[in-house]
Formats: structure tokens, C-alpha cells, sequence
């Protein structure tokens, strides 16, 4: 077993586009989730919209990046709207079942051939990226030392912008939160019918929370579409979105930096687990593939990742940030 | 202060009129003379107030087949303690939840302070200086004490999204709220608990809570939804200390209670719901004898003629 390589792959996971990716999803997921109590289950579509709004805006309008960008985050207020209206003034059961088919009907409608004209159906759009890294100011070589391996100066350019990106969603969220703007979330979260009989307008706090952590879900999707130089719809399953809850009630839902250090420990124990699980397989000492066939590797992993989950959930429901004092009145 | 020479102003305009008054909300001598004057009203379902703060003209509130609630005529004078009883599903709830707009009326039409709010969602209602608490009460149980009373403050500038980026914009009337606040949970007996979770709170404290950050809404009319339900004897005294002295305070309570002897003693006037419909009001000492309030609870209670109707009323 080679623990350094498990070790400089896990970070290198942990801090990576991917990881940036899911953490800027979940930061938006937060808000809904753990701020609000808005159980939005289609995190995936507010993604996929941010992203194909890039994609398409380049792609099929011959836009620049940053229009494509705005068009993205646009379109992902626009969803957030769309979902709210109808379902914000009915139980929350609602809300849930409308967003968990909203991000299966856009993945299925963006493949389908009807929209290829602008999709580009299955095969989806590539070739993005490129005005972006024509910025980076990084000189060309391979960066890191030791287990902290960072990639050429592409992957760092990458990272430097994503990681500023989640400095600043934590700081916006961080300052929005401390606000009585914030106070008003966490007081529907609570309870919406004493928010209402104080005087709150729910609806609209909700519909507010709704776009803005929507938003932050599309700007996600536009940052994944410029890493991956490219948009496919089937990237956009629902796996997306439970992926996001996992890394949001690891770190601890409610909390500024609960989804960003979820986003790191998830990453690093799904890349590290896959690489300790092949060293296994190729070193002998652990016959997955002998036993179970050639899906055990990946099927293990995720089963590892469940163990993790079910851990914490024994043992720290509130979370690795969260006040167990705080959980403990939840119920 | 000065005897009424000031018109009805809208709660909304009167706000932080003096950094001293908590509760805020009404004109004292205005609500004093109010309440005097209920000694001239003839005890009788739908009777006209001399100066009423809430009337309310045919509300019928039905749930498919059921109907609930269907009063002809209510007026809730200003100034004074109004009772509201009646036997197990009379409607009272519903008449509260329909008033302050958390449940859709089927029909009529109410006015608050003059103002037509038949059609407003509850939080506009709310914000009118109608405020209603809840038979489960309802602490906001991972906030704390405090945050549950700065939540309930109106017209907060940094409630709105954008300048809540600019703590600049707010922080000055969040720590006048923030003073108000705890000048009222002194008042509460809850100032020791400020910064522990509203969950933590005992449920005695909890309905303490919900009545004090009722008050940060700075309302007009308060509206209690059974305010003593489950709460321990001692504590149901400075309950009903409480409300007496909102009340003196200019504020206008209504209440729903099934403890009639809470009910006879602090409120200046009693109105009986059943089936859905006011059958009787009046001062206490005209209700206790009111045969159609007898005759509503003997129907709904066979136990009445062991303790007769005293024993109820």
C-alpha cells in the first residue's frame, strides 16, 4: 500500500475543480436547506442551468464567457422563480417533489434531439474555457510539493479563481446571516406560521432565498462547464444533488463553512478510498474485482462513503461544524 | 398625556413616538375612556361598541360541509380585555386564524383600526398592530431568547436583502431593538435566559416569551390563544398580571380561555361562541347567568349538573 499516493491523490481531490464544484453547489444548497429549511432536491438544475446558460450563449450565440456567465446565473434566478411561485405557498413536501423532477425533465429535454439545435443533444457542447485560461497569470510548470500536489498552471489558475469564488459566496453568506435579513431565514426555518404572525412576508423571504442560493447553484454550473471545457447533459444526474446534501450535512448544515469543509473531507475520502481500493486490486491483497466483478471497485467506494455517513450520523448529527446542543432542539 | 386631541393614527406612524413606552400601540386616555364607556353597552350578541377597534360583519368560515364560524356581528371595543369562550369546537380558533388572516374566509368582512383587512395575509395584518399567538406555542426553538425578540420588531431596515450587506444601515435601530428587547424580557421575568435557546425555555417561559415578543410587534390588539393552557397556577397569576397591565397600558386584548374563573376574573367584557356563532356577551357578571351560554355548555358538557353551572361559568 502506498499511502503517499493515497494521500497526495486525496488532496489533490480535496482542493480540486471538482471539489470547488460541489462546494459552491452546496454553499446555495445551504441556504435553502440549512438556513431556511427549503428542502430543494434538485440542486442539479440550478447547476445545469448556470452551466448550459454558459454553454449555449458561447456555443450557439458565438457570446463571450462573461456574457455566457451572466446569461447562467440569469437563467438560474429566472428556475428559482419558476419553482417558487407555484410550490412556495404550499407544504414543503412541495417544493421538494417539484425540484427533484424539474432536474430529471431539464437533463431529459437538454439530450433530447428536439433541443439539439441548441443543446447539441446527447454528445452536449464542448471547446469552452478558453478566454479564461488565456487569463491566467500563472508562468507555465508543475506546482505543489510533497503529498500536496497541485497540477500544472491550468489546474492552479483554476483552483485560485474557484477558491475565490467560495471566499466569497462564504463571506456573502457569512454577512448575510449575521443580518436580521438572515434572522428572518432562520425564523421561517424554524417556524413559518410565528415568522407570519410577527409580521414577516414568508413568501417572499422564501422566494429571496430561493434564487439567491439558486444562483449560487448556477454559478457552480458555470464554473464546472469552464473546468470540464465542456457541458453534457447526463453529468447533470440527481446523484449531483445528493451529493451535495452528503457534503452539506457532513460539514454541518446552517453554518458559513459547513458545505465548503463537507466539500473537502467528501472529496478526499471518495478520491482517497478509490485509489486505496485500487492499490488493493492491483496489489492482490483486497480480490474485489475477483470477487464481486469489475463494478466492486466503484461500488465499494460508495459503500465506504455510506459507512462515513452513517458514522457521523451516530455520532455527530449535527455535523462536523454543527452545535449538537443547537440539534438537540431540533426535534 | 395629554386627553385624546390626537386623531386614530395607524400604528405603523407611531412608532418609537417615545423611547420609553414598550408596549406602545395606543392612545392611554383614549383607551381608558373607551373602556369606561363598555358599562353603557347592553349585554346582547352583535350590540354595537361605542369605540371599537375591530368590527366584524358576517365572517363565515366553512370547511367543506362544516361550518365553523358564522357571526353576524362582533365589535371588539379598544382598551379593554375581551373573553373569548365557548364550549370544544365553538369556533374560537378558527374565528382568530380567519380575523388575523391565517385562514381563508369563506365570507364577510372585518376592519381593524377603520381599515378594511378582510382580504390581508397575516402578516400584513400583523404589521397593521394585530398580533395573535398560538394555542402550541410557538418559540422559535433554535433562536435564542433574544433573537426571537429582535426577529419580531417591525420596520427593520435590515431586513431587507440588500441592506443587510450594510450593517451601517441597521445597526442603530437593532440595538434600540436590542434595548427594547431586553427591557421587555426584564419585564417578563425572562432576562436571564436572553442568550440561551428559545428550546431550552420551559414551556411556562416559552408562553412568557410568546406574549413578550408579541409586544416587540408594538401592536394595537392582542390576541391570545389560550394563555394559560398547561401552565402551572402560580405562573397563570403573572399571566394574568401581564394582561391586565397591557391592558392598562392602552393595549386591547382578546383572549380565548376555558378557565372561567380566569376569564370572570380579569376580563371587562365576555363574548360566547357556539357552533360557530356569538350566542351571548357581555360583562362577566351578565354571562355567568346568561341562560344561552348555560345552555350551551350543558349541551356540551354532561358533568354541568354535579358542579351547576357555577361551576363552569
Amino acid at each position: 500500500m502506498d499511502l503517499i499516493e493515497i494521500l497526495s491523490f486525496a488532496f489533490r481531490s480535496a482542493v480540486g475543480p471538482l471539489a470547488i464544484t460541489f462546494a459552491l453547489a452546496a454553499i446555495g444548497l445551504n441556504i435553502h436547506y440549512g438556513y431556511t429549511g427549503l428542502l430543494n432536491i434538485g440542486q442539479v438544475a440550478f447547476v445545469m442551468v448556470g452551466a448550459y446558460g454558459l454553454a449555449i450563449t458561447v456555443d450557439v450565440f458565438g457570446g463571450s464567457h462573461v456574457l455566457g456567465a451572466l446569461v447562467g446565473l440569469g437563467l438560474a434566478a429566472l428556475l428559482a422563480v419558476l419553482l417558487a411561485v407555484p410550490t412556495l405557498r404550499l407544504r414543503a413536501d412541495y417544493l421538494a417533489i417539484t425540484t427533484i423532477s424539474v432536474g430529471e425533465v431539464l437533463r431529459l429535454a437538454t439530450r433530447s434531439s428536439q433541443a439539439a439545435p441548441l443543446t447539441r443533444g446527447a454528445d452536449g457542447i464542448a471547446g469552452l474555457g478558453g478566454p479564461f485560461y488565456a487569463l491566467n497569470p500563472i508562468p507555465p510548470g508543475d506546482y505543489g510539493f510533497w503529498i500536496f500536489q497541485l497540477g500544472s498552471e491550468r489546474r492552479v489558475w483554476l483552483m485560485l479563481v474557484g477558491w475565490g469564488l467560495i471566499a466569497l459566496m462564504c463571506l456573502l453568506v457569512w454577512a448575510l446571516m449575521r443580518s436580521p435579513w438572515g434572522r428572518v431565514l432562520r425564523a421561517i426555518r424554524e417556524d413559518e406560521e410565528a415568522a407570519r404572525s410577527l409580521g414577516k412576508n414568508v413568501f417572499s423571504y422564501k422566494m429571496q432565498a430561493l434564487v439567491l442560493g439558486g444562483v449560487i447553484g448556477g454559478l457552480a454550473g458555470v464554473y464546472y462547464a469552464i473546468q470540464a471545457a465542456g457541458v453534457a447533459p447526463d453529468t447533470f444526474d440527481p446523484r449531483i444533488t445528493f451529493y451535495a446534501y452528503v457534503i452539506l450535512i457532513l460539514g454541518g448544515p446552517g453554518r458559513v463553512l459547513g458545505p465548503v469543509l463537507g466539500a473537502l473531507i467528501f472529496y478526499a475520502l471518495f478520491q482517497g478510498a478509490d485509489v486505496l481500493l485500487r492499490q488493493g486490486a492491483a496489489g492482490g491483497w483486497l480480490p474485489l474485482v475477483e470477487w464481486f466483478g469489475s463494478q466492486a471497485i466503484g461500488a465499494t467506494r460508495l459503500a465506504l462513503v455510506g459507512l462515513v455517513l452513517m458514522l457521523l450520523m451516530i455520532f455527530r448529527p449535527q455535523g462536523i461544524l454543527g452545535d449538537r446542543r443547537e440539534m438537540s432542539l431540533g426535534a | 398625556m395629554a386627553p385624546d386631541t390626537r386623531p386614530h393614527v395607524p400604528a405603523t406612524e407611531e412608532q418609537g413616538s417615545e423611547p420609553s413606552d414598550l408596549v406602545a400601540g395606543e392612545d392611554l386616555a383614549l383607551a381608558r375612556r373607551a373602556r369606561a364607556q363598555l358599562a353603557e353597552v347592553a349585554p346582547e350578541p352583535g350590540v354595537p361598541k361605542p369605540d371599537p377597534l375591530l368590527v366584524a360583519d358576517g365572517v363565515r368560515k366553512s370547511f367543506g360541509g362544516l361550518v365553523a364560524v358564522d357571526t353576524r356581528h362582533l365589535e371588539i371595543q379598544r382598551g379593554t380585555i375581551t373573553a373569548l369562550i365557548g364550549p370544544n369546537g365553538a369556533g374560537k380558533t378558527t374565528l382568530f386564524n380567519v380575523l388575523t388572516g391565517f385562514d381563508r374566509r369563506s365570507e364577510g368582512t372585518w376592519q381593524f383600526a377603520d381599515q378594511d383587512i378582510s382580504r390581508m395575509a397575516p402578516h400584513r395584518v400583523a404589521q397593521r398592530g394585530m398580533v395573535r399567538t398560538f394555542q402550541m406555542t410557538k418559540a422559535l426553538t433554535r433562536m435564542t431568547v433574544m433573537e426571537n425578540m429582535r426577529l419580531a420588531a417591525t420596520g427593520q431596515t435590515g431586513e431587507h436583502l440588500l441592506s443587510a450587506l450594510l450593517p451601517g444601515t441597521w445597526r442603530a435601530q437593532e440595538r434600540e431593538n436590542t434595548e427594547r428587547a431586553q427591557a421587555l424580557l426584564e419585564r417578563f421575568d425572562l432576562a436571564a435566559k436572553a442568550d440561551q435557546f428559545a428550546g431550552e425555555l420551559s414551556g411556562g417561559q416559552r408562553k412568557l416569551l410568546e406574549m413578550a415578543r408579541a409586544l416587540m410587534v408594538r401592536p394595537r390588539m392582542i390576541m391570545l390563544d389560550e394563555p394559560m393552557a398547561g401552565v402551572n397556577p402560580a405562573l397563570t397569576q403573572t399571566l394574568l398580571g401581564h394582561v391586565t397591565d397591557l391592558r392598562d397600558e392602552g393595549l386591547s386584548v382578546v383572549f380565548v380561555e376555558h378557565d372561567m374563573d380566569v376569564v370572570m376574573g380579569i376580563s371587562d367584557w365576555v363574548v360566547c361562541l357556539a357552533e360557530g356563532q356569538v350566542i351571548a356577551e357581555g360583562p362577566p357578571e351578565a354571562i355567568s347567568d346568561n341562560r344561552a351560554v348555560i345552555d350551551a355548555y350543558l349541551g356540551a358538557r354532561q358533568d354541568l349538573d354535579e358542579h351547576g353551572p357555577e361551576g363552569v361559568l
